[in-house]
């Protein structure tokens, strides 16, 4: 039980989001009204995915520095998780952008930039797919994770800033950029990060956990 | 280190020299897809939209981009591989290769533009401009490409790999280099264009000091 505080933080953390996300006082913004809720879900999937994401990069560089087959497991997972987050972080971003822009999908420069960073990673899981080493798979995904990063932080965090972006805070619009972010938002935002960014870690600990035993039991 | 790499660079020329087989074919790649594309847009010259004009002549840089550099790994022998790393440091043979892939992709991007606009007409209002970003493109393909064709030929099937690994890790220089050359047609000062001048170096560095660092970990196999 003391091992896993953090577990119990996590579903405490993600339980007063779901409820106070839903439930308490949010400010009036312009064209967002309502929807200025979907910062407690769909930000939230981005902080995670960039930081799995970056717990794989971590790990990658690990593995190459010492070939430990457990720090490939890890980044692996991590990246898994990551993907997830990243695909979450769409769906929930298309779902709100239904409401606010009246459009699924309307090519929006973080929206394609957020769709090509999934399609690098994707192409992470062929590469290691189509390498039957599982040494070379290691080493080699690892290599192509670092270099996927490294491609990732322009494309996320550069590229959309040199366009008008409909996302809010940009371009004009309404948004909760240091400025509109109020307290009332803060209450529940910081919380949100914390307990997604937690839930998955604990997903990629407990996926770690099953390809160990996998691994036992193949031996 | 340095004798080295100027070794690896002049016994690609020189192989590429003796059988010509490979610049030709690129040549060749490069002249019936931009004939391709004046036939199927079945215009006059200068009557193509100057977007259009500007993405396709990227696409086409592109794909040649990709089939030439792709060679540089994946079409060699095992026992070749062996033999590089035999005689020659690591470092060595990526700067080589990815010496002479810029070079190569350099060259081609100069013939390629000079065939695109005798075809399809010249609406560039800056040509200077438009060379330059050609060269920072073209050097910055052949960084990113020549890693991908490594880590590409470890792999079953790596030409379908070297697509699906390379074209994301690319869209963000080519987003770059289609803007500059937006603004080079349209015949915008140069301090319009610095801001995507200084990322597209930036993003070339990367890729250049990542391959740099990484290439060792990847050759031995």
């Amino acid at each position: 039980m003391l091992r896993n505080w953090w577990k119990v933080i996590t579903v405490l953390l993600l339980l007063y989001v779901v409820t106070g996300g839903l439930l308490m006082d949010v400010p009036r913004l312009n064209i967002l009204n309502e929807t200025v809720r979907a910062l407690y879900f769909h930000v939230p999937m981005w902080f995670g995915m960039i930081i799995m994401l970056a717990i794989s990069v971590v790990y990658a560089v690990k593995y190459l520095r010492g070939s430990n087959a457990h720090f490939d497991t890890v980044s692996v997972e991590f990246a898994n998780v990551g993907i997830v987050f990243g695909v979450l972080g769409i769906l929930t971003g298309m779902l709100w952008a239904q409401f606010t822009w009246d459009d699924w999908w309307s090519g929006d420069p973080k929206q394609n930039a957020s769709a090509i960073g999934l399609l690098i990673y994707l192409a992470y899981f062929v590469l290691r797919g189509s390498l039957e080493d599982p040494m070379q798979k290691a080493r080699i995904g690892a290599v192509y994770n670092i270099f996927a990063f490294a491609a990732l932080i322009p494309l996320l965090f550069i590229l959309p800033r040199m366009t008008d972006s409909l996302h809010p805070g940009n371009g004009g619009n309404p948004g909760f950029n240091a400025y509109d972010l109020d307290n009332r938002l803060r209450i529940t935002f910081y919380p949100a990060v914390m307990g997604w960014t937690l839930l998955g870690v604990w997903m990629a600990t407990v996926r770690i956990r099953i390809r160990k035993i996998d691994t036992i039991l193949e031996l | 280190m340095l004798s080295q790499v100027y070794y690896l660079i002049k016994k690609e020329v020189t192989i590429e020299w003796r059988n010509r087989y490979a610049v030709n074919g690129i040549l060749l790649y490069l002249i019936s897809t931009i004939f391709i594309c004046y036939l199927s847009f079945n215009v006059r010259a200068n009557q193509l939209d100057p977007v259009t004009w500007n993405v396709l002549f990227w696409i086409i840089i592109l794909f040649a981009a990709v089939n030439a550099v792709a060679k540089s790994f994946i079409q060699e022998k095992q026992g070749q591989f062996l033999y590089y790393y035999w005689v020659h440091d690591p470092v060595a043979v990526i700067v080589g290769k990815t010496a002479y892939n810029s070079l190569l992709m350099v060259l081609m991007g100069l013939i390629g533009l000079l065939g695109y606009v005798l075809v399809l007409g010249n609406p560039v209002k800056d040509m200077t401009l438009f060379v330059v970003n050609l060269l920072i493109a073209s050097i910055g393909l052949s960084f990113t490409l020549t890693m991908t064709s490594a880590i590409a030929s470890k792999a079953r099937n790596s030409q379908t790999l070297m697509a699906v690994l390379g074209f994301p890790i690319i869209l963000p220089i080519l987003l770059m280099v289609i803007k500059i050359s937006k603004n080079a047609m349209d015949g915008l000062e140069w301090s319009d264009s610095y801001d995507e001048m200084v990322i597209l170096l930036a993003i070339n560095a990367i890729a250049g000091a990542l391959s740099y660092l990484l290439f060792p970990y990847l050759w031995r196999s």
